[in-house]
């Protein structure tokens, strides 16, 4: 087997055996409910993790936007669950129309912002897609959806022209978003979710495609004059990376009643939390991104203990974390231990 | 090396999900006994899992509850951290004075009371987290959440595990919309109705501008409604002017644009934080128009530094003024100030009435810290109708069994840097 | 006259903007990095300013020298910790470290001075400039905003074109590896425009909180984040592009708010960003990079 390969199956392998452990502790009661509730949120920033780390490790691309597709996902979701609550009853059935709406929408709106924004250059793209998750952070804020027995009614930033009748029923309203959004994320969904995504992108980096991305990742102008069509690939990888994250958002969307747009949960905060994911975990390393994820995911709520110096003990731990997995000082001390750790046992093995 | 790394971080993971498991482990494990009764709680509309969570769940509450045996155990949330801080820590901090107070007093139906206040950064998932929290601690009443958007979030959850929410101050309609759920502050649509009905009534202006923040449930809630009241009263709203959390600081240009429309009062149905600025800069401007406020504008004289004579003539509709003469106000303002030495703001008072309010509930129904969590919720639910608390906010407050409370806002006018009422 | 007045108010906020953006630009052309703790640092000056004057009751000049002090030393020291370690790792570590320090500060202010909002009194005493009859006001605050942004800029070009140091940064920031052989000290270079960087900071961060009053632990966030837009729309890097960029940026979200739509303004600057940048890749007066084989 292929050492990738076997690396590959580890990663899924041990979700897998993860998923087992937590399963069982939730059935025999042996979990809090602080750990029950924070399953699904680590679901969701794992997803938006793998999903970035397409677009920074194998596109080379930095984004700062990635809330701003988990957004759009988790609107477009919440939307069609919505509209579609009074027709489906099953749920499951419901969540899976919602998946296809939201990665649908987020992959279409990485599509539309990739369209122009590719053909900038490092920190230029980055603030781009800034700029797309603050532009849709606003605009939803103040968009308005209602239905009434007269039909669909939309406004942007006006509500009064609406002029609705009485029975009308507020899809999304402004700044209130979308409320009474049935909770149909859950663990389960959520883990099948992180495999399907770990499957595309490792198939996708393993594939053709994927070595063209790479390597105009490493030099876009040698890639270029052996024929890769640049767009086209960078597109690519760039409309898969925003539908994960759009994924991400329907999972987020259904795993709370209500659904709004904050600088908290959508603003560049977020996008910048998931980059932290990504770069903590090690750039390039999918495995790294959900460790992290999930890691930095329980450190606050682990650290609730500690009441007013908690997000102070939080910061200090982030950076203490990333000098020791950056720094080259403590990498090479990292390698001096874990070499003298290898030859004590290769000692002990003799 | 790095694969190294990766194992050494998931076995920290295992350890910590271990770890946990444990803590729910020995709360469940003492009191599986008592537990039973309480299993037959389950949400229908989660998934399997999220199912099997609320059972088990509220079984190692009941049962902790019990075990812990003698004192009411009430839960609090609210941003301590993060940019809506100041309204957190103010509840916090007005909470623990009351329940102190109660506590020094022989506590509730001859129980002590424990309090616990988890922070949730005004984010509703965050908000959850901290729900989750306190459930494991054994919470059986809930005072929170601060803020509207964590507040539907959590309203969902205390509704299918049955237990009893008072929130002091988020205050959109769609907080109550469960049967558990009740409020201490107005509601949106009602703060914004009352205040085109005072202003109109009282003759104080024709043309009347908004200035609110559409980003903000909050005040978009209280805008919208006050915008259709002022047209059915007669008013001419000649500017509505928007602005957002992320652009917070410059507002000359909504003030230009009410200034040259003619308004000659402008509604401000926002916090005093942004409030201190608008009053500033439309100093700085020189438009001088009434500006009104609504309840999130009491504080601005207590902002430190401020120059008060900016606030000269401002109104506002208010349950709470900190320098109110009676007794049980000065009384409550002055054990805050001596305590964290700052002055109380309406949230503050909002908090310290829902302590004695789910104390009065409490002491209603006759309950007992050994009742399971959905028959305390049940039974305060049905107290709340029924009681009357005259508190910091407001005399003879009651309850509408939808949550609503009934109590009557006070205008008041800034004069002298001091309130005065109307 | 409204026009007249919009625009004031625009290059008003703008030249907030600006002088925040100096900061961002500056540490960017040389370490390669987006300082998003630079915000923050803002947020402390602002402190220090406060305190020195209404808790300690300083005048305002020293005050403001106190804070560039404290700010400068508080640059260095973060330096030092957080981003020199992380020298030779990749650019995206450094920049999640920084915002490790950005929330570190922002907590550690949360702890230190309340979640309370103190109002912060002006600093600047220069009466306002009245046109046309009273009908145009420019505040006092606007035009020290301006004359300081111009006078920085300045100074900072010439500090870089006639100084040993600012050449040796000149050299840094154009070739890292190129410099150290040439005999330049990189890693004091770099110390050097974190401590400048941070000591402008804390100008900026009073003539911000002159402007608009209200201080709190989260007050250098937003701002933060939109000087650095600006300093990308100037072009990340330049000097003047900072300055202009800055400006046209306040002109265009007041413009925005005032004649389309005061809920989408935020939408509308970044919209109009992502079109200049589309335009010009690398902003206004960026310098064309042309990439070699």
């Amino acid at each position: 087997m292929k050492k990738k390969t076997k690396d590959q199956l580890i990663t899924i392998g041990s979700i897998a055996v993860l998923y087992l452990i937590v399963q069982i502790l939730v059935k025999t009661g042996n979990m809090s409910s602080l750990m029950q509730g924070l399953l699904v949120p680590m679901c969701t920033y794992s997803l938006v993790a793998i999903g970035l780390n397409l677009c920074v490790g194998y596109l080379g691309e930095l984004s700062i936007g990635h809330a701003g597709f988990m957004c759009v996902g988790a609107f477009a979701g919440a939307f069609c669950t919505k509209v579609l609550q009074g027709t489906i009853e099953n749920g499951t059935l419901l969540f899976v129309f919602a998946l296809f709406a939201g990665i649908l929408a987020a992959a279409l709106s990485g599509f539309l912002i990739g369209v122009p924004v590719l053909r900038l250059r490092g920190d230029y793209l980055a603030i781009v897609t800034l700029a797309f998750g603050e532009i849709i952070k606003n605009i939803i804020n103040v968009l308005y959806v209602a239905k009434d027995g007269n039909g669909w009614h939309f406004a942007i930033s006006d509500a009064k022209s609406m002029s609705l009748a009485e029975d009308s029923v507020w899809l999304i309203n402004g700044a209130k978003g979308i409320t009474k959004v049935p909770r149909l994320s859950g663990f389960t969904a959520g883990i099948i979710l992180i495999v399907i995504a770990l499957f595309v992108v490792y198939n996708l980096v393993n594939s053709r495609s994927g070595r063209a991305v790479m390597a105009i990742r490493d030099n876009r102008i040698a890639a270029e004059s052996v024929g890769i069509n640049i767009t086209k690939y960078k597109l690519m990888a760039f409309t898969i990376s925003a539908a994960i994250a759009g994924a991400g958002g329907v999972l987020y969307a259904h795993n709370l009643s209500t659904l709004t747009a904050t600088p908290a949960n959508f603003g560049y905060n977020m996008s910048i939390m998931i980059l932290v994911f990504v770069v903590l975990g090690g750039i390039g390393s999918f495995r790294g991104s959900i460790i992290a994820a999930v890691l930095l995911t329980l450190l606050p709520e682990m650290l609730r203990g500690l009441s007013d110096y908690r997000m102070l003990i939080y910061s200090i731990v982030l950076i203490l974390m990333m000098l020791f997995n950056w720094a080259p000082k403590c990498i090479v001390w990292r390698q001096r231990l874990a070499a003298r750790f290898q030859k004590k046992t290769t000692k002990e093995a003799v | 090396m790095k694969k190294a790394l990766s194992v050494v971080l998931t076995a920290a993971m295992a350890v910590s999900l271990a770890a946990c498991g444990n803590d729910g482990g020995n709360a469940a494990g003492t009191t599986d006994a008592a537990a039973g009764g309480a299993a037959a709680e389950s949400t229908e509309s989660g998934a399997a899992d999220a199912g099997n969570a609320a059972e088990a769940d509220n079984g190692a509450d009941a049962g902790s509850g019990a075990a812990a045996g003698e004192a009411f155990k009430i839960g609090g949330i609210g941003p301590i951290t993060g940019d809506a801080a100041l309204y957190g820590t103010a509840v916090m901090n007005a909470a623990q004075i009351a329940v102190d107070e109660i506590n020094a007093a022989g506590g509730i139906n001859g129980y002590p009371i424990e309090f616990k206040f988890e922070d949730d950064q005004h984010d509703a998932e965050k908000s959850v987290n901290a729900y989750n929290s306190l459930k494991d601690w054994g919470m059986q009443v809930l005072m929170g959440t601060v803020t509207t958007t964590p507040c539907v979030a959590v309203a969902d959850m205390t509704a299918a595990d049955g237990m009893f929410q008072l929130t002091p101050s988020a205050s959109s309609t769609d907080v109550i919309a469960n049967d558990n759920v009740f409020q201490i502050c107005f509601t949106d649509p009602n703060q914004g109705a009352k205040s085109a009905q005072y202003i109109a009534e009282n003759g104080l202006a024709e043309k009347v501008a908004v200035i609110y923040n559409s980003s903000d449930v909050y005040s978009s809630g209280i805008e919208e409604t006050f915008i259709a009241e002022a047209e059915a009263q007669g008013l001419t709203v000649v500017a509505d002017e928007a602005f957002t959390n992320d652009s917070k600081t410059d507002f000359s240009t909504q003030l230009q644009a009410a200034q040259s429309a003619g308004a000659d009062l402008v509604f401000l149905p926002f916090y005093y934080t942004e409030a201190s600025t608008v009053l500033k800069q439309a100093d700085g401007m020189g438009y001088d128009p009434i500006f009104f406020g609504v309840d999130g504008m009491d504080g601005i004289l207590g902002v430190e530094n401020f120059d008060t004579s900016l606030a000269e003539g401002v109104m506002l509709l208010t349950p709470f003024a900190a320098d109110a003469d009676d007794e049980a106000t000065q009384a409550f303002v002055a054990k805050y100030e001596a305590a964290y030495g700052s002055t109380p703001i309406q949230f503050a008072a909002d908090a310290y009435d829902a302590i004695y309010a789910i104390k009065l509930a409490m002491e209603t129904a006759g309950v007992t810290p050994d009742m399971s969590v959905s028959d305390m919720g049940s039974a305060l639910s049905e107290a709340m109708p029924n009681i009357t608390l005259d508190g910091l906010t407001g005399e003879g407050m009651s309850w509408e069994a939808t949550g609503e409370v009934s109590k009557a806002p006070m205008a008041v006018v800034i004069k002298d840097g001091a309130y005065t009422a109307m | 006259m409204n026009f007249l007045t919009y625009l004031i108010n625009g290059i008003s906020l703008g030249s907030v903007y600006a002088i925040i953006a100096l900061g961002y630009t500056m540490v960017y052309g040389i370490a390669k990095m987006l300082n998003f703790a630079h915000g923050d640092v803002i947020m402390i000056g602002c402190y220090v300013v406060f305190l020195a004057m209404s808790r300690s009751g300083l005048p305002a000049l020293p005050s403001v020298a106190l804070a560039v002090v404290a700010c400068t030393l508080l640059g260095i020291t973060v330096e030092k910790i957080a981003y020199k370690p992380l020298r030779r790792a990749t650019p995206l570590a450094v920049l999640i470290t920084a915002i490790g320090v950005s929330y570190f500060l922002q907590n550690m202010a949360l702890l230190l001075f309340g979640a309370d909002t103190k109002s912060f009194s002006p600093v600047v005493n220069v009466p306002a400039l009245k046109l046309a009859d009273g009908a145009l006001t420019i505040s006092g605050t606007t035009i020290v905003t301006v004359a300081a942004c111009i006078v920085i800029m300045i100074g900072l070009s010439l500090f870089v074109k006639r100084t040993k140091a600012g050449q040796a940064m000149l050299a840094v920031s154009e070739d890292k590896d190129a410099a150290q052989l040439m005999g330049v000290n990189v890693n004091a270079t770099i110390s050097l425009t974190f401590a400048i960087g941070s000591g402008l900071a804390a100008i900026a961060g009073v003539l911000f909180c002159s402007a608009y009053p209200t201080l709190t632990p989260y007050t250098g966030s937003m701002p933060g984040i939109k000087a650095f837009t600006a300093a990308v729309f100037g072009g990340i890097g330049s000097i003047p592009g900072a300055l202009i960029g800055g400006i046209l940026l306040g002109v265009i979200e007041i413009f925005g708010r005032a004649y389309i739509s005061s809920q989408l303004s935020d939408a509308i600057v970044f919209a109009v960003l992502i079109v200049v940048l589309l335009v010009k890749p690398t902003g206004l007066l960026g310098r064309q990079v042309h990439e070699k084989v």
